[in-house]
């Protein structure tokens, strides 16, 4: 029966989705809370093994809200930049 | 350095559907949802949670690795403003196309992707998707604009470093994605799965070279070999899934842009006139 074999294929694929969701999540759980990036669990320190620390940037803003700021504008420029372009694209004319 | 950041990580920003001409309206409604996709970009950038920086950040190098590394990359840049300018000169629809790829690689490479298996975050590159486009060369020069405003608003690398840093995005990242491509076209390879490599090779032949100058610029009178294949594993475990996820991308927008827009792919020489479909 096709109404049996729908059921059936949705039943297998709920089956499916539903365990290897909540094992992505659970992995997840497991990892360092931290979720260092590449440049201080590795860059930063093997550099610092072999005497080498990384300084202040030359416009330092910190580790507050307008970094958290600055991360919202260049998320919104880059965007708003990326749809407009598409849009350009994709147009007809 | 440390900022706060995505746990998601997941910044693409969806692209507003094409509108038609005189369909003023719908034009609109076009800007609303760019707008709508930047703000989706930018918050989920923004949902506060410590991460950190990729690239390599300020001061690592010495002094003189930094300048090297600046010396190294001036004549790409030279060979790519020139470019640039004969490629607008020939034809202005390449215009919105290098804007798009700027945006692209701007976001994908402050974009933190946490990798549950390493327990860290790190960044696509984008920059193998830009080498298929428009070539290496404004690849190149796309990559260094995109990490000289990281480097001076978001802390993000550093001027120090920034000639290292784009050398090995840009110039390294850009050819092997560009060379990848071009060698599995050549060897009969879909659009798909050429793309696919050319991602690929591009984030790992990336991090390679990020090794290799890290390693020359700090390693004093330590050998050279043993200390770069220790930054090299070191990157391992997060770059190999990152890799695959930036191979799926760059597969993803070449042939989202060869359904869209095939007549650019095949000025770009990325398609032949026997691939064009039939539509176009």
């Amino acid at each position: 029966m096709p109404d049996r074999k729908r059921i059936l294929k949705i039943l297998l694929l709920h089956a499916t989705l539903l365990p290897t969701l909540l094992f992505a999540f659970y992995v997840f759980s497991l990892a360092p809370k931290s979720w260092e990036g590449v440049d201080e669990a590795v860059v930063e320190k093997i550099a610092k093994e072999h005497g080498r620390e990384a300084s202040d940037p030359l416009i330092d803003p910190g580790s507050g809200d307008l970094l958290l700021f600055g991360f919202l504008l260049a998320g919104s420029a880059g965007g708003f930049a990326a749809g407009y372009y598409w849009r350009q694209l994709t147009r007809k004319d | 350095m440390r900022w706060k950041h995505s746990k998601g990580c997941n910044a693409a920003a969806a692209p507003p559907s094409p509108c038609g001409r005189g369909a003023g309206d719908g034009c609109r409604g076009g800007l609303v949802k760019a707008g709508g996709a930047s703000l989706a970009a930018g918050s989920l950038l923004l949902v506060a949670t410590p991460a950190f920086a990729m690239h390599i950040s300020e001061g690592i190098l010495p002094f003189s690795w930094g300048v090297f590394w600046y010396l190294a990359l001036l004549p790409f840049l030279f060979l790519a403003i020139r470019r640039l300018n004969a490629m607008a000169r020939e034809d202005l629809s390449m215009k919105p196309l290098v804007g798009l790829l700027a945006a692209v690689v701007f976001i994908v490479s402050c974009m933190p992707i946490p990798v549950p298996t390493a327990g860290t975050c790190s960044h696509p590159c984008g920059t193998g998707v830009a080498a298929i486009l428009v070539g290496p060369l404004v690849s190149v020069l796309i990559a260094a604009v995109s990490l000289l405003i990281q480097a001076l608003f978001l802390a993000h690398g550093g001027l120090s470093t920034l000639g290292a840093n784009t050398f090995s995005m840009g110039v390294v990242g850009s050819l092997a994605g560009w060379l990848a491509f071009r060698a599995a076209r050549r060897m009969g390879g879909s659009l798909a799965v050429s793309g696919f490599l050319a991602g690929l090779l591009a984030d790992w032949g990336t991090y390679a070279a990020t090794s290799l100058i890290l390693s020359l610029g700090i390693r004093g009178d330590a050998p050279l070999w043993p200390l770069f294949t220790k930054v090299v594993l070191a990157f391992l475990p997060t770059q190999l899934p990152l890799g695959i996820l930036e191979g799926v991308l760059s597969a993803g927008m070449v042939t989202l842009l060869y359904r869209k827009r095939p007549d650019l792919l095949l000025r770009m020489r990325v398609i032949t006139d026997k691939e064009l479909p039939s539509n176009a």
